[in-house]
């Protein structure tokens, strides 16, 4: 039984930590937003009920130190909470110390099982005297942040003053001493009331969301492989139930992966005090603006970018921002702005980290890199600014002058970068001297389940995530062998007038060419995108694309930085997971000529402003439409029989989804809906994770012409019209037809432009 | 007097006689499809499913520098469990489980080279016959010592 009480114990402490952590943040939050002026009405209520709680379940489990030490703040709360005293900064103050307190007796008993040693009585001390409104801080109004005080206004007696001098050293973590510079709210989740989140939500240990992850990825390999058998049966029962089946874990798989989906706003609620506190530590003024708190990601990628995001924050707060009176020399406000801002993109995360700060000095990094000897003087020279803006991701660059507490330790953006590229994703500065400096960081939603591209090559199978594919390319063998050129014995394409360079995978993976490898087969050529470089891999066979399951290799396989992974195939059988990345740096296409990429898109974004590629097709008795080729996600066919009735739509099963068809002759001008050829031809619309099929008549061709809109014409379904091939072309309005034909598309808080 | 006795899980590479822990051994397995991974080190001689956990397959006979074995023979997949999740070790037959007294233990004689030297735990002296105990640890671990390491220096 002892043994039984020993766990029921660390149980309860267990969940004291979690929930006193999540507590105290949601304090520390509402602490500054009352700091600013734009608390929370509730704000009190809130944090007493915090508190309350930590006091309470500490007093339970015979912690007496920590619950001492809540009562006492408890007390404090409570004649704030009935308004028989008002708040004052030095209170904040006391609060945030207090915060802290209770923090660091939660971190030492979750380390070392004992609540700590230190003495926090001279805190205690203040906040009794506080209550009894002994200080003669008290009496100060509770102010408005926008009263004027804080670090370089002339108020000379800072309230902090009144303070005993033992309190600071109770509190070291915060730097109490210094008065707070105006911390910026988040905008605030005011939505949120206290109390009625516990009655619906329920906690789940993250262990067993992955338990269930993995038994869906298993899962999904089952359906795959079953699919894969019922497709030649013609038994209809059968047929029917694997079909559900395929439905069903589709959703199964969506569902599990929302539970582990997380908003950002997690990690971002901690960066408020933390921008308060670097700000206050360097004296400068930073208001910290977060757009996208909601934006919701994988938690292990959440756990993955918190650390770079935090370091990034850092950086920017010490190097990107000006003191108060640089920036008011410069003619900007003393105050700087830190925005963070997340949203989805493409099947990816986005988040940009901007400051208007004094922007990155180019002559500045290229003489620092020149300095440490990490490129040579012609190198540097050579350097366009985003060039050398990327040096700072360089291992061993600083810029700062000197090391502080901060930042500037030379270590930390190589290393922000390297374990944003472990994850999948990227980094780009772009940054304009004086007006301030912009990291955009691209991550993808999930690590677990990613759509693939199967190929064979060498007689082996091979799966290339959809995030680094750009396209396919098929070329007969006349063509293939006139548009295939060597230079040096590396072969290059040319795609679209820009050379591609050529790897043959199974020549780079050492795998024993097919039967004959310059047969009669046509040339598959699969363009991909690593580190903002394009290459063309030669594969023999394009098989199809799958959700896959990603597991990682073991240690005897970690040197080999081709494989991001492997996967288990419908049949059973292990295919490997190719790192285009890893792919390209062993095939050394990347590296070296890295300049020139640079060059390349530079010229690439330039002909985008002139040139534009459009789809052409027929639609009911509108002969030549167009669309932008930007907004076509793929081009299907699909048999008349698969076509399902859901919710008064055709809709069809299309990857795991269920594809709603839109017929877009019966929404054009006069247009009637004529029965549609079978096989359909069907253009596929993705915007924001949904897609839709638009059923066209026809689809002639793709053409890459420079757009001559006349908006004057707008009508039903279409945008306007413009002069392709030769001839006066339609261009549909895809958003107008989607919203007529099915309203639920695009949600209803957001109104689409 | 130290009458303590382990189970091993025995098995036969090139006419040696091997053992593992029986403790370590989490499944036999008769030949199974394999995924072979480029650029590997040849000893890694491919993945395998096993009902959903891809488990990378060692050859045991290129590790312990032994003769490869013939085209026609299928090798059999003794999985042992370690840190780093499962992983196969391809030898040639299974042998029994024996429970061994720790007395008839002895560690491996001077004059073992090579790489056996390295992966070689110690020799039980069983009645017919020597049972070679193999150190798991270190023959998953491919890094150190290298594979050829012996060769180089003899």
């Amino acid at each position: 039984m002892a043994i039984n009480n020993e766990t029921l114990q660390q149980q309860l402490i267990k969940d004291l930590i979690i929930e006193s952590n999540e507590g105290l943040d949601r304090l520390d939050h509402e602490l500054l937003a009352l700091e600013k002026g734009s608390g929370h009405p509730d704000a009190f209520n809130i944090i007493f009920r915090v508190i309350h709680t930590i006091k309470g379940t500490a007093g339970c489990i015979g912690l007496g130190k920590i619950e001492a030490v809540a009562h006492v703040g408890e007390n404090l709360l409570s004649l704030l909470r009935d308004e028989k005293l008002k708040l004052s900064l030095p209170m904040i103050a006391a609060l945030l110390a207090y915060s802290d307190a209770l923090k660091e007796m939660m971190r030492s008993l979750e380390q070392t099982g004992q609540e700590g040693a230190r003495d926090y009585s001279p805190l205690l001390e203040k906040l009794k005297q506080l209550q009894t409104g002994d200080s003669a801080s008290v009496a100060a109004p509770a102010a408005p942040a926008a009263q004027c005080w804080g670090l370089y206004d002339d108020e000379p007696a800072a309230p902090e003053k009144t303070v005993p001098a033992a309190a600071e050293k109770a509190a070291p973590v915060v730097p109490a001493k210094t008065a707070p510079a105006k911390a910026a709210p988040a905008e605030a989740p005011l939505a949120r009331a206290g109390g009625s989140i516990s009655d619906n939500a329920i906690r789940v240990e993250v262990g067993q969301l992955d338990r269930l992850m993995n038994l869906v990825g298993e899962l999904v390999l089952a359906r795959n492989q079953i699919l894969q058998f019922t497709s030649e049966s013609k038994e209809p029962t059968l047929l029917n139930a694997s079909q559900r089946l395929n439905i069903i874990t589709t959703e199964l798989q969506e569902s599990v992966m929302k539970t582990r989906m997380q908003p950002i706003e997690n990690i971002w609620a901690k960066f408020p005090r933390i921008v308060r506190d670097v700000a206050c530590d360097l004296g400068k003024q930073v208001r910290l603006v977060m757009e996208g708190n909601e934006t919701e990601l994988d938690r292990t990628i959440i756990e993955a970018i918190k650390d770079p995001l935090l370091h990034i924050i850092r950086n920017s707060m010490d190097h990107g921002f000006e003191t108060p009176a640089a920036r008011v020399a410069a003619g900007k406000p003393a105050e700087g702005v830190l925005l963070l801002r997340a949203f989805h993109e493409g099947g990816q995360v986005n988040i940009e980290i901007s400051d208007d700060g004094d922007g990155i000095n180019v002559g500045r990094v290229k003489q620092k890199a020149v300095e440490k000897g990490l490129v040579t003087t012609e190198a540097a020279g050579r350097m366009s600014d985003r060039e050398a803006f990327n040096l700072i991701f360089l291992p061993g660059f600083s810029t700062a002058e000197r090391v502080t507490n901060v930042s500037g330790r030379g270590v930390g953006m190589d290393v922000v970068k390297t374990n944003i590229e472990k994850i999948g994703g990227s980094v780009d500065i772009l940054s304009k001297a004086g007006l301030g400096t912009t990291l955009k960081i691209k991550i993808p939603l999930t690590l677990a389940i990613i759509p693939a591209l199967i190929v064979t090559s060498g007689g082996e199978r091979f799966a290339i995530p959809q995030v680094s594919l750009l396209e396919l390319v098929r070329l007969e063998v006349e063509q293939a062998r006139k548009s295939i050129e060597l230079l040096y014995g590396s072969a290059v394409y040319r795609l679209r007038g820009q050379l591609l360079p050529l790897i043959y995978l199974n020549r780079e993976l050492k795998l024993k060419p097919p039967g004959a490898e310059k047969s009669s087969e046509a040339v598959q050529i699969v363009v991909v995108q690593a580190d903002g470089r394009q290459f063309g891999m030669i594969v023999d066979e394009i098989n199809d694309t799958e959700e896959i399951v990603v597991k990682p290799l073991s240690k005897q396989l970690k040197g080999i930085a081709c494989f991001a992974g492997a996967t288990i195939m419908g049949d059973g059988r292990v295919a490997l997971i190719l790192d285009v990345m890893g792919l390209a740096q062993y095939a050394k296409v990347i590296s070296e000529v890295h300049d020139r990429a640079l060059g390349d898109q530079a010229k690439k974004a330039e002909s985008v402003g002139v040139k534009q590629s459009f789809l052409v097709f027929d639609a009911g008795r509108h002969a030549h439409m167009a669309i932008a080729l930007s907004s076509v996600a793929r081009l299907e066919e699909f048999p008349r029989r698969l076509v399902e009735q859901a919710g008064g739509q055709e809709v069809v099963q299309y990857r795991g989804q269920i594809l709603p068809l839109i017929h877009v002759g019966g929404y054009l001008p006069g247009g009637a809906v004529s029965a549609p050829r079978d096989p359909m031809q069907v253009v596929v619309y993705t915007e924001s994770g949904r897609s839709v099929g638009l059923v066209v008549e026809h689809i002639c061709d793709i053409v890459e012409e420079t757009l001559k809109v006349r908006l004057d014409q707008r009508r039903a379904g279409i945008a306007g019209s413009a002069v392709i091939q030769d001839k006066v072309t339609d261009l549909l309005d895809v958003p107008g037809i989607i919203r007529a034909a099915n309203a639920d598309f695009y949600p209803a808080t957001k109104e689409h432009l | 007097m130290s009458q303590t006795s382990k189970q091993f899980c025995t098995f036969f590479l090139n006419d040696l006689f091997f053992g593992v822990e029986v403790l370590q051994v989490q499944e036999v397995l008769r030949c199974q499809p394999m995924t072979r991974v480029p650029l590997s080190p040849p000893t890694v001689r491919g993945l395998i499913n096993l009902r959903g956990q891809i488990v990378t397959a060692l050859d045991l006979r290129h590790r312990l520098e032994l003769p490869e074995r013939d085209a026609g023979s299928q090798p059999m997949n003794v999985v042992v469990r370690s840190d780093d999740g499962a992983v196969s070790l391809l030898v040639d037959e299974i042998g029994d489980v024996v429970e061994i007294n720790d007395d008839v233990f002895e560690h491996p004689p001077e004059t073992l080279r090579g790489v056996a030297r390295e992966l070689i735990k110690g020799v039980y002296k069983l009645k017919d016959r020597l049972l070679l105990v193999l150190d798991t640890e270190r023959t998953l671990n491919l890094s150190t010592p290298p594979v050829h390491a012996g060769e180089q220096n003899n």
